[in-house]
């Protein structure tokens, strides 16, 4: 005979489900999704869950009594911290018991449809900002400064476009990194930019996968052997598209 | 001076500029270039007395690292929002460009060269990653 948890175990599971899927949506590190989802079950009266998290999905488990293990499929993946930031609020007020748990998921469900805080021309414009920073930082000169904000800009905004035309991964990377290095060759060609290697270093670096670098070592460290490596990968893969793209572009020019 | 103070300003913005990318929240911005500066400023600072690369790469990212713990725990943000805009400018990109470049114009003893170097680079930074954490709970045991 199969025994289903009472409707407060399956408010708990959904609230702990939705909790973690957030977080690993947005970016969060798999130490943070395990930690929220046994915390926030264990504030609720289930201290024996468990939890297997990868990159792709999630087990979640709530112990006690009537065990019934429910699973989440992660199909789509961004980069949204200020999630991961709410999220982990929601989490600590459920733990001091601030917050009862239909409350928490009604706040969950609201920070799951809410769209990210800083719109499309302002992420651009931080890009952009960013690859004239970089150029300065890897010893270009000022004059370069503005190639380069253009550069990484429309590199950026073609990334953030193709994201949303394009479902395959990588390409977009490949892409937006060949429209830098025609970009950065133009410049130098028509004489507007002075120094190819570094416009091009600068205004590729909004593109590199910095979120994915770091949480593949965290998680490693942390002993979470297949997220760590599959992340790893995910990273190496961005990082030779984007290689890629430059390469096209200077063998086409030279 | 006015490059050393050239490198501070950019590096504030930069990291902060990263931070906006990744959606960190408006109250975690300025916390963002602050981590990121410092460990960019400690980097040009290590590298300019001569100190190897690696071993500056090491210890800017150990500091970023550090200082995340210490930014996470007084703003109570989850650290990884502090970690990523500190580590990105450590990030070898020029070395992976230069490797990737020699590569395409078949100088491949040269290509090798950086990409060796590019890897060491990473590698000190997930070593400076693991050595913050390990201070970290170092410092919490022994409070205990």
């Amino acid at each position: 005979m199969i025994t289903y948890p009472d409707s407060h175990g399956r408010t708990i599971s959904e609230l702990c489900l939705l909790a973690g899927k957030i977080i690993l949506q947005s970016g969060g590190e798999t130490q943070r999704v395990e930690d929220t989802m046994t915390r926030i079950a264990a504030a609720n009266g289930f201290p024996k869950s468990q939890c297997y998290v990868t990159p792709t999905g999630l087990f979640f488990d709530l112990g006690g009594a009537n065990p019934v293990t429910r699973y989440v499929r992660i199909s789509e993946r961004s980069t949204d911290l200020s999630k991961v930031t709410l999220v982990n609020e929601v989490s600590r007020k459920i733990s001091l018991g601030e917050l009862n748990a239909e409350d928490a998921l009604a706040r969950l469900q609201h920070i799951e449809r809410a769209r990210v805080v800083y719109p499309a021309w302002l992420q651009i414009a931080s890009a952009a900002v960013a690859s004239g920073c970089f150029l300065i930082m890897f010893k270009g000169g000022w004059s370069d400064f503005v190639p380069a904000m253009l550069a990484g800009g429309i590199g950026f905004a073609l990334l953030l476009l193709l994201h949303r035309l394009v479902q395959i991964r990588f390409f977009a990377e490949f892409l937006s990194a060949t429209i830098i290095g025609a970009l950065a060759i133009a410049f130098v060609h028509t004489g507007f930019g002075h120094e190819l290697d570094r416009i091009i270093i600068g205004s590729v670096m909004p593109l590199v996968p910095g979120l994915l670098i770091t949480n593949a070592v965290r998680d490693l460290m942390a002993g979470h052997l297949v997220s760590g490596l599959s992340k790893g990968a995910d990273a190496l893969l961005t990082a030779s598209a984007i290689g890629a793209g430059i390469a096209v572009m200077l063998s086409a020019w030279s | 001076m006015t490059t050393l103070f050239e490198q501070l300003a950019t590096s504030f913005v930069a990291s902060a500029a990263f931070g906006l990318i990744f959606n960190v929240p408006k109250r975690g911005l300025v916390q963002c270039g602050i981590v990121g500066m410092l460990g960019w400023a400690l980097y040009v600072v290590l590298t300019q007395q001569a100190v190897n690369a690696t071993i500056s790469t090491l210890i800017a990212a150990g500091c970023v690292a550090v200082l995340s713990q210490i930014m996470a725990k007084l703003y109570r943000m989850p650290i990884i929002v502090f970690n990523v805009s500190g580590i990105i400018p450590l990030v070898p990109g020029g070395l992976a460009y230069n490797a990737m470049r020699s590569a395409v114009e078949n100088e491949f003893d040269a290509a090798l060269q950086s990409g060796m170097q590019a890897f060491m680079l990473s590698g000190a930074i997930a070593m400076g990653l693991v050595l913050s954490e390990v201070i970290n709970q170092a410092i919490r045991r022994s409070r205990l």
